[in-house]
């Protein structure tokens, strides 16, 4: 194939790349959009491969077949709990990937380059080996957090701004070094620093800041790419790697946003401190059984169910789908509200509850629901905490003070589901629970919608 | 300083302004009391009653505007009595300045100062003295005893061995005292009460007195504080569903009580023919609004009326007049209250304090001159509802548009310039080939932002699973290494990356799929 037909595909695969992530607007387009990316790999892996230039096709098909059964049994296999440690994982592979190319590229110097160009060259390779190295060590940190491997607490090590400011400064004399023919255990040295700033980076950021850093990685991931197509001057790749850098980073301002933090601040790690003292808070905790929610159910019109990372975590969500098809059968409107940083990963919630066969069309976004709420009969916040934590709004000295919520306690009645009386990832007291229209629904989450199942039919 | 109290003239008037228990009071006060000989008999106040109290009495009105200064009375003076003021004297009594020009300037002619006690104004300090309330309260209580008496059942459901009797369903109409009062009596008496009003702040007050508050949804409701406790003209928008709720509401009540008034204006019609029409036979209608029209289509003032489905309509205009005790004790207490406003030192000197907002706004004739209408008053009777931003009007919210959208721009602008001369900086010692690819990497990223944005919130995860996949395109260098002879390591590498970015793609792919096809509509 001629380098003309193979620029001629790339021109179409990047097309439909591009397809691909505008038909994720909706669901019923998306099922389609999956397909334009699925050909557009295709197309893009037979130019190349039938390409010029390109003969062991012995050592490469059976390398894509062993990858491509390895990928297919994972995507069975994985369940969408894990779905947010998979995807981390995947992140991994793609910096790996890109470091390996950056070396490999080192080691065969295309020829026939001049100076500058050849300055430019290395810098490129520079640049992919370091992001695609903080591409993998940070992916494989936030997998082992999520799946629950590493302990999810942040890890603050003292001056750890001094310690990653260092090697990016060191990082920055090895590559002039580099550039002055310094030899290549500078690439490596920097490689090992990267894979050293990747882990530290992400280590110390806490649980729930994990949406923050997978959308933060899959970013990287896609910078990695993008640097690598500018080492090999391939263009396809750097369309690509744009495309999948721009939507990582947008991921992470929407996550953000939806926390009120500054995209810095989480990067860096850490939670804010308070900066005053706490808002006393007045009142009780009251427990309810599942027999007090069931009635209150019963009488219900309205209920809006508000899910958090610990529906995930306790595997309630089929229970809850079977909730709400009782309910909705009884001719009860009910609703799901979704705030953008529940559970680990965007979107993790919407996720979980197709999973269960939940109607995506009665999952509402935050800013969607919030005005109804105060109609509301009945909200049952399972697993969540921070996101419904009035102190948001009340309290200027709260860590998490503007901070958007679901303003759950505007409902007539609220029941909160929860393992005890712990506080949530931000160690911070929750008056929710001390309002007079809030009843404590303890037990695992799980174990309590089963035993409301019992009561409801 | 002497007060004195005539014998109302008007038709039918029984109460009267001084009672034996003022009277003790306005002694105290400093004033010398004097009455007009079978004033309160009606109310069952007799001379022998007034002069044990120390109230001198005189045998004609005439006499009595003679010896005194004060003349208080309940209705407006009629002409025979305005004729009998001298210069100097003052009035207290009910004036209704507003629909009664004439007399107001007959008054001012006559060099009278008049206070008129139904414009005392609505705050707290003057509550003691606002008659129109006292004297409503007593509307209100009396409409509903009206309504019994002429309703052919209990108020009360009741369960007995003679069989069931359900409870009445009583709809009060506004929600004043008046109306607040009804509910109350109506409540009290064991019927259903419903009740309307166009000021949505006063549903807790008609929930408090064990009415049902029936809600209009409608955007505009009115801010009764804005207008000193009292309704305003409402909108046609609202006045049309209002109708449409009473209409409702026509079959299925049976006493109907409209207390609906707005100061200096006709009652507004909001009980018409065809809801009488719709309302059961021997159904009750009390108009409180038939002395400025009724709030009825069918009232006719001073009377009681049976349409032709059985229909008793009510539109008595003295229903305080017709509980004369309760009401002149009531009225007296406000008119002392009122003097004892207007003597500060209580040694019967009054001081006319044109400052005082209660005496300047209730005056409204003084040293010759007509002080109608009265400034607003310096407190307002109920706090507003909410400090609401003062609401912005389009051409400020215009105004503001275009200043964000100049900011939006200047930001822009500079932005631009910024990555311009960034650009120059790269071109200038750049190689050409690398500016080629660069120009699809910026405008790439540029494309990302536009199609990204437009991501359903709720396919985030898939959409990561997506780019995941897609950002594997890597494995195009590595094919592209695999094959030169750069040695076994080189081969190595290659070969490791082909096959985790393998993984990668077909993971990557194969899991979003099964996630996108979970995702159902109901």
């Amino acid at each position: 194939m001629s380098i003309g037909l193979v620029t001629a595909g790339y021109i179409v695969a990047s097309v439909l790349f591009i397809l691909a992530l505008g038909g994720l607007s909706d669901q019923e387009k998306a099922k389609r959009a999956v397909w334009f990316g699925i050909i557009g790999m295709a197309i893009a892996v037979i130019v190349t491969m039938f390409g010029p230039g390109v003969q062991s096709l012995w050592l490469l098909v059976p390398m894509m077949i062993i990858g491509a059964v390895i990928g297919l049994v994972v995507a069975q296999r994985v369940e969408m709990v894990g779905m947010p440690q998979l995807v981390a994982a995947l992140h991994s592979f793609v910096g790996l990937a890109a470091v390996l190319i950056g070396i490999n590229s080192i080691l065969y110097a295309p020829e026939g380059l001049t100076h500058a160009e050849e300055i430019i060259h290395e810098v490129e390779v520079f640049l992919g080996v370091f992001i695609g190295a903080i591409t993998f060590t940070g992916s494989i940190i936030a997998y082992g957090k999520l799946a629950g491997k590493l302990d999810g607490k942040a890890l603050i090590l003292p001056g750890r701004h001094v310690m990653n400011a260092a090697g990016l400064i060191l990082s920055v004399i090895l590559m002039l070094m580099f550039l002055n023919g310094a030899g290549i255990w500078t690439l490596l040295l920097m490689m090992l620093i990267a894979f050293a700033i990747g882990g530290h980076l992400v280590m110390a950021i806490g649980g729930a800041d994990m949406p923050v850093v997978v959308s933060m990685l899959n970013s990287y991931s896609g910078w990695a790419a993008a640097a690598t197509g500018f080492m090999l001057g391939n263009d396809l790749l750097i369309v690509v790697g744009a495309l999948v850098g721009s939507s990582g980073a947008i991921l992470s301002y929407i996550m953000c946003v939806a926390m009120n933090r500054k995209f810095l601040a989480v990067i860096l790690g850490g939670f804010g401190a308070p900066t005053g003292p706490a808002m006393e808070i007045e009142g009780e905790q009251i427990a309810i059984d599942a027999d007090g929610v069931a009635a209150a159910l019963e009488e219900a019109d309205s209920i809006v169910i508000v899910p958090g990372y610990g529906m995930a975590v306790a595997q309630a969500q089929h229970p809850i789908s079977e909730l709400v098809k009782r309910l909705r059968a009884k001719g009860k409107t009910v609703r799901f509200g979704i705030h953008p940083v529940a559970g680990r990963l965007p979107g993790h919630m919407n996720v979980l509850l197709a999973e269960a066969k939940v109607p995506y069309d009665i999952v509402m976004e935050m800013d969607e629901i919030n005005d109804d709420l105060p109609e509301t009969d009945v909200v049952i916040v399972v697993g969540s905490n921070d996101i419904v934590n009035p102190a948001a709004q009340d309290d200027p000295n709260s860590p998490i003070a503007g901070m958007p919520v679901l303003e759950v306690w505007k409902a007539k009645q609220v029941f909160v589901s929860k393992r005890g009386q712990g506080t949530g990832y931000s160690g911070i007291e929750n008056p929710l629970f001390f309002k007079e229209n809030t009843r404590m629904f303890y037990g695992d989450a799980k174990t309590s919608i089963d035993n409301l199942l019992k009561l409801i039919d | 300083m002497k007060i004195g109290a005539p014998k109302e003239i008007f038709e039918g008037e029984n109460r009267v302004a001084l009672t034996p228990q003022s009277a003790l009071q306005l002694q105290k006060l400093g004033y010398e009391c004097v009455i007009e000989t079978g004033a309160g008999a009606a109310a069952r106040f007799s001379d022998q009653d007034y002069k044990d109290a120390g109230v001198t009495v005189v045998k004609t009105g005439a006499a009595l505007w003679k010896a005194c200064d004060f003349i208080i009375k309940v209705r407006a003076p009629e002409d025979v009595e305005v004729k009998r003021f001298v210069k100097g004297q003052t009035l207290i009594s009910f004036i209704w300045p507003a629909q009664s020009e004439d007399l107001l300037e007959k008054l001012r002619a006559k060099g009278v100062t008049a206070i008129a006690m139904d414009m005392v104004p609505r705050i707290s300090r003057a509550q003691k003295m606002d008659a129109l309330s006292s004297m409503a309260n007593i509307g209100g209580y009396r409409a509903v005893v009206e309504a019994s008496n002429n309703f052919g059942r209990f108020f009360t459901g009741q369960i007995t061995a003679a069989g069931k009797v359900p409870p009445a369903t009583v709809l009060v109409i506004g929600a004043g005292v008046a109306g607040l009062a009804a509910i109350g009596a109506a409540q009290s008496m064991g019927a259903i009460v419903r009740a309307f009003d166009v000021r949505p702040e006063v549903a807790e007050q008609i929930e408090s007195m064990g009415g049902e508050f029936l809600f209009l949804d409608f955007d505009d409701n009115q801010d009764g504080a804005a207008t000193g406790g009292y309704a305003a003209v409402s909108s046609p928008e609202f006045r049309e569903k209002q109708l449409e709720l009473f209409r409702a509401q026509a079959p299925e009540v049976d006493i109907v009580i409209t207390t609906a008034l707005i100061p200096g204006r006709d009652a507004p019609k909001l009980w018409l023919e065809d809801m009488v029409m719709a309302m059961k036979a021997g159904s009750v209608i009390v108009d409180l609004a038939a002395e400025r029209g009724g709030n009825c289509d069918l009232t006719v003032p001073n009377e009681k009326i049976e349409t032709s489905n059985g229909v008793t309509i009510i539109g008595y205009t003295d229903l305080p007049s017709r509980m004369a005790t309760q009401s002149s004790t009531l009225y007296s207490t406000n008119i002392r209250h009122m003097m004892d406003d207007l003597t500060p030192e209580k040694d019967g000197v009054p001081v006319h304090n044109m400052e005082d907002d209660v005496i300047r706004g209730a005056t409204v004739t003084h040293g010759g001159e007509i002080t109608f209408p009265p400034p607003p008053p310096k407190v307002k009777a109920i706090a507003p509802a909410k400090p609401k931003a003062p609401e912005k009007t389009p051409e400020e919210i215009r105004a503001d548009e275009t200043a964000a959208a100049k900011a939006a721009g200047r930001k822009q602008t500079g932005m631009l310039i910024i990555g311009g001369l960034l650009m120059l900086l790269i071109g200038a010692y750049a190689p050409p080939s690398f500016m080629q690819h660069f120009i699809v990497f910026v405008l790439s990223i540029f494309i990302g932002f536009q199609v990204i944005w437009k991501v359903s919130h709720a396919l985030h995860t898939p959409l990561m699973a997506i780019t995941n996949a897609i950002s594997s395109v890597v494995i195009l260098g590595a094919i592209l290494q695999i094959s030169v002879s750069g040695g076994f390591l080189v081969t190595l590498l290659a070969a490791i990356s082909v096959l985790i970015a393998s993984i990668n793609i077909v993971g990557g792919f194969a899991v979003t799929r099964r996630m996108l096809a979970m995702f159902q509509k109901s």
